[in-house]
């Protein structure tokens, strides 16, 4: 329940102690998040400023999935706030031996960790952990399993500010494997939050939740009408395994009905921008000509990907360190 | 502990559902017998009296699912802890599933723990045994064998069979020998991976789902099966409507079946999974509000005719990880009659129906003569205060297994007393336990 996310996420002045999930979180906490990464986000030619903000931190970056990208961005931002930052690579290390993932992460507090940025390959592990992790201590969730990846989301919506403004009048298509999706899941929570007019689910039904509408999103099968009009598309990744669960026949089929072409894209709104999380299927998902092309925004996204895990790191950690203070005043 | 000696219970309202009986009576205990109900007979001296004014007297409870975990998992619970909370949860016979390690699958596993079981002496335990080897679902078990040693019934647990043709032979041999076979249906490939019930709430959880169908496509094959062979066949932890009303309708078309439910599911609902709350992941998964008022239909209406605890203690280390990577299951042996009560306090089931549902339905199932008070019965007998109101702290709980989503739930109605055999097993008074 949103309650509990709240419980969990927010302090008693509702201000943001972890960042697990968009749900619960209201609009004007994620415009505070796109304002604090618009502070940090480089101007065009000039290289992001390191700031003293977290100075003496120290962040562990605790990923028990396989990420170069996520991770990299996570211990670049925590870099440019003045942090320590330590790897743990799960896969290679204690959990691999036997350890259970609360011994884990006992050990690495007793290591004085400020804050773990988790991804899991399982739905509510950031939530667990959070629940377990000592007061003064933030997670920050970089991706569980099917649910959450609550700051790609994030720099998503700062991407589509960037170029559109305001989030009101939009339309927005989310097209491919939402069923599986962390990235998918997040973003509708956000678009929605944000107040955007509609937005839209494209895919095969293997692919789509069976309670979409209930997630509050329009569902179309078919591309071409699904991004008529829109202002927005958001392309996701096609994971390969899709095709041995039997959720698609082949790559080539998913590509004749959902691979998005210059042609397909003329239906949307002449200023149409053109998402992707990355990495992407060139071929699968979308044709090089449009990952390349004057609409897409994939590496844009990318180098926001920055500004807002800087921006969501810090106001954890402020309040953090606000309550520390608290405590540590004479009576 | 006393001994088995001459015991009067004074003064309760005696309720015994298979004799149609609601009264307030005295009932007198002679050795391991119920020698009589109303007055005291002749010549009986009692050794003790039990007053039991304002409290329903009843048969004790039977419990047709409960995991004792010994042998095998005994980091979880052993037969001597998990008897004593029966006895505290007023439950006098429990069936342990055959999902032990190793299962019971051969007489000496069952002998070890009718041995442990008979050392205790705090509840009768009985089994089911394992219905395949190993209950890995290919080879047959020597079905025969657990039946001479004592096996009540047969089951494979909660692995249901992928393969038909093995349980259509598994059925053809147990009702070879009138053995009463209990299916947990489900459809493996349907499940898959899923670990909550497929729905609004695992939707945005993003929490792999367990669609109704994988239950009701498995019914569905089971009650033809159950139909082919002339099995009978108990279904096991029911979780949706449909699967409600086609054993309901099986069971008007005379075909030998019976169904259970867990009790927590007659409480909870997809809802409280909510917040990957690990203490609700259950298999089968809290389902919709409406499956939680088709099964309270269903109990109420005879469809079901026994509602169990479906108990499955856990260490806490089980239920501390990411969702889906805990363990499934509910420490149940203590809420049992509790949650059984709230759905009188709720208006869905009358006294006598509610406990009608714990002890003659499930009595019935194995055809057991136990579950009902004439005379010359057996003497279990489970005593408890209708008026008792009472907050659960898990930390409170006799089972090894702490792993319940209902604490700080209040209860009204407690078990003061239970009689095992004719003797006192657990006497509210002497518990040490808040």
């Amino acid at each position: 329940m949103a309650n509990q996310n709240q419980d969990l996420q927010l302090d008693d002045q509702g201000r943001l102690r972890h960042f697990l999930t968009i749900d619960g979180l209201g609009r004007d906490l994620l415009t505070e998040i796109l304002d604090t990464a618009e502070s940090f986000a480089s101007l065009p030619g000039r290289p992001v400023k390191k700031v003293p903000l977290l100075r003496g931190k120290i962040i562990t970056n605790l990923f028990f999935e396989n990420s170069t990208r996520t991770r990299t961005t996570f211990e670049l931002a925590a870099k440019l706030l003045s942090a320590d930052v330590i790897n743990f690579n799960v896969s290679v290390s204690a959990t691999s031996k036997g350890e259970t993932l609360l011994d884990t992460l006992r050990n690495l507090e007793a290591m004085h960790t400020d804050m773990f940025v988790v991804r899991h390959a399982q739905s509510g592990a950031a939530h667990f952990i959070a629940g377990q992790a000592a007061p003064g201590v933030s997670v920050v969730n970089a991706g569980d399993g099917q649910h959450a990846h609550p700051t790609q989301a994030m720099l998503d919506m700062f991407t589509i500010r960037k170029h559109k403004g305001d989030f009101t009048p939009l339309r927005v298509a989310i097209v491919g494997d939402v069923l599986h999706s962390r990235v998918a899941r997040s973003q509708i929570l956000a678009l929605n939050t944000l107040g955007v007019t509609e937005v839209r689910v494209i895919g095969p039904r293997t692919l789509l939740p069976g309670e979409a509408r209930a997630m509050g999103v329009h569902v179309y099968h078919n591309l071409e009408d699904g991004v008529r009009d829109v202002d927005v598309v958001i392309m996701l990744r096609l994971q390969n395994e899709r095709m041995k669960g039997a959720l698609l026949p082949s790559q080539h089929e998913y590509f004749q009905l959902y691979g998005l072409t210059d042609e397909r894209l003329e239906n949307a709104r002449p200023d149409a921008i053109v998402m992707h999380p990355g990495p992407i299927n060139r071929g699968v998902e979308m044709d090089s000509a449009v990952a390349d092309g004057p609409r897409s925004v994939i590496l844009q996204q990318v180098s926001y990907g920055i500004a807002i895990r800087m921006a969501v790191m810090s106001m954890a950690m402020q309040v953090r360190t606000a309550a520390a203070s608290k405590e540590e005043a004479p009576a | 502990m006393s001994h088995p000696g001459n015991i009067s219970i004074t003064g309760g309202r005696l309720i015994d559902p298979a004799n149609g009986i609601d009264e307030i009576s005295d009932l007198h205990i002679s050795g391991e017998q119920v020698l009589a109900i109303g007055d005291l007979p002749p010549g009986f001296e009692p050794d003790t009296t039990i007053d039991a004014s304002g409290k329903v007297v009843c048969p004790g409870l039977i419990d047709l699912a409960a995991n004792l975990r010994e042998p095998g998992q005994e980091n979880k619970a052993t037969i001597a802890s998990e008897t004593v909370a029966a006895a505290r949860g007023g439950i006098t016979t429990l069936i342990c599933s055959p999902d032990t390690d190793p299962a019971i699958d051969t007489p000496a596993v069952w002998e070890l723990i009718r041995r442990r079981a008979k050392a205790c002496a705090q509840a009768r335990v009985l089994a089911c045994g394992a219905l395949t080897e190993g209950l890995g679902g290919e080879h047959l078990s020597e079905m025969a064998a657990l039946q001479a040693a004592g096996c009540v019934a047969v089951g494979n647990a909660n692995r249901p069979l992928a393969n038909t043709l093995v349980e259509r032979r598994a059925l053809e041999y147990a009702a070879t020998f009138g053995l009463t076979v209990f299916l947990r249906s489900q459809d493996p490939h349907l499940k898959s991976d899923g670990c909550a019930h497929e729905g609004a709430v695992a939707a945005r959880l993003g929490l792999p789902g367990i669609p109704s169908a994988a239950e009701s496509v498995a019914v569905a094959r089971d009650l033809a099966l159950a139909e082919h062979t002339g099995a009978r066949v108990h279904f096991r932890s029911l979780s949706t409507a449909a699967a409600a009303t086609m054993v309901g309708e099986a069971k008007h078309g005379q075909l030998l079946v019976s169904a259970d439910v867990a009790a927590h599911q007659l409480h909870l609902t997809e809802m409280d999974v909510d917040g990957f709350d690990s203490l609700c992941h259950v298999d089968p998964p809290l389902r919709t509000l409406g499956d939680r008022e088709a099964l309270r239909r269903a109990v109420a209406d005879g469809s079901i005719g026994v509602i169990c605890s479906d108990h499955q203690p856990h260490e806490e280390d089980a239920k501390q990880a990411p969702f889906p990577e805990t363990a499934p299951g509910i420490s149940g042996l203590e809420t049992l009659l509790p949650l059984t009560l709230r759905l009188v306090d709720e208006g869905v089931l009358d006294l006598a129906t509610a406990i009608a549902r714990l002890t003659v339905g499930p009595a019935g199932v194995l055809g057991l003569p136990l579950g009902e008070l004439g005379r010359g019965r057996t003497a279990d007998i489970c005593i408890f205060d209708p008026a008792a109101v009472w907050t659960l702290d898990p930390a409170g709980m006799a089972s090894a297994g702490r792993n319940t989503p209902f604490a700080g739930w209040e209860f009204r109605g407690r078990v003061t007393h239970t009689l095992f055999n004719g003797r006192v097993v657990y006497d509210h008074t002497q518990d040490p336990r808040p």
